[in-house]
C-alpha cells in the first residue's frame, strides 16, 4: 500500500465534502486511484474533460502514482 | 510576470499602458465580462476558483507558446479570482505586435487556451436562488452518477 494525499477542488470538493485527505491505495496511476474515489466525486471517467496534477505539475491520467505523491483533482475546468 | 490572477478589479487602461512599445504597430486586448445570463438561466453573480500555482505557470507556458507561434512581441493576461457582479471584467488579454495579424491572432489563441486549459471553474448564482458550477453538464454527458445538488 502507499499513502497518497489527495486534493479536491469546485465541484469535486463541493461533492466529497472535503478538499484534502490522505488515502491509502494500491492504484498504479492516476486513473486507478481517481476511479478508487468515485464514492468521493461522483465521476466513473475523468479523461477527456476533468485533469489531475501530481506534485506540482499537469500530469496524465496514465502517471504513475507513488508512496508520498500529492494528487489534485480538478473537475472541467471553466475559466474567462 | 506574463500571467497573473488577481482579487482586485482589473485595470485595462493600466495594464494596456504598459505594454507601450515602440517597435509594435498594433494592440489587440480581449476583455471577457460577466453576463447576466448563460444557457437560459438568469446570473445574478458568479464567483471563480483558481489554483493558483498551475493557473500562473500553465498561463506562462501558454502566453509562450503563442508568441512563438504567432511572431508578436509580447502578451500579457490576467484573471481574476473570487466573487464577481454583473459586468465586472473577469480576463483580460492584452497582445502587441509588429503587425495587426499576429497580434488578433495572438490574442485569440491565448483566451481560447485560458478557457479550457487553466484550473480555474466558474460557479454561477443565478436570479432563482440557486447555484451551480458551470460545464458541471458535461460530466452528466459522461454518462456519471450526477448526484449533486445544485443548491447552494
Amino acid at each position: 500500500m502507499k499513502s497518497v494525499s489527495v486534493e479536491y477542488f469546485a465541484l469535486f470538493r463541493d461533492r466529497a465534502g472535503r478538499s484534502q485527505e490522505t488515502v491509502e491505495t494500491t492504484a498504479e496511476d492516476a486513473l486507478a486511484l481517481f476511479r478508487e474515489l468515485e464514492h468521493r466525486h461522483a465521476t466513473s471517467d475523468p479523461r477527456g474533460h476533468c485533469k489531475v496534477a501530481i506534485n506540482g505539475n499537469m500530469a496524465e491520467w496514465s502517471d504513475a502514482v507513488n508512496d508520498g505523491d500529492t494528487v489534485l483533482l480538478f473537475p472541467p475546468v471553466a475559466g474567462g | 510576470m506574463r500571467m497573473e490572477i488577481s482579487d482586485e478589479p482589473i485595470d485595462a487602461a493600466g495594464l494596456r499602458r504598459e505594454m507601450a512599445d515602440v517597435t509594435a504597430g498594433g494592440f489587440v486586448a480581449f476583455e471577457g465580462w460577466v453576463r447576466n445570463h448563460n444557457e437560459g438561466r438568469e446570473v445574478r453573480a458568479l464567483e471563480y476558483e483558481v489554483y493558483k500555482p498551475l493557473a500562473i505557470s500553465e498561463g506562462e507556458r501558454i502566453i509562450a507558446e503563442v508568441i512563438k507561434q504567432t511572431g508578436a512581441i509580447a502578451a500579457r493576461a490576467v484573471h481574476r479570482e473570487g466573487a464577481l457582479e454583473l459586468g465586472d471584467s473577469a480576463v483580460w488579454v492584452g497582445v502587441i505586435s509588429a503587425h495587426r495579424d499576429e497580434a488578433f491572432r495572438a490574442c485569440r489563441e491565448i483566451i481560447d487556451r485560458i478557457k479550457v486549459e487553466l484550473p480555474i471553474w466558474k460557479k454561477e448564482h443565478y436570479v432563482d436562488g440557486d447555484s451551480g458550477w458551470v460545464n458541471c453538464e458535461r460530466c452528466a454527458k459522461h454518462g456519471h452518477a450526477h448526484a449533486h445538488s445544485h443548491s447552494a
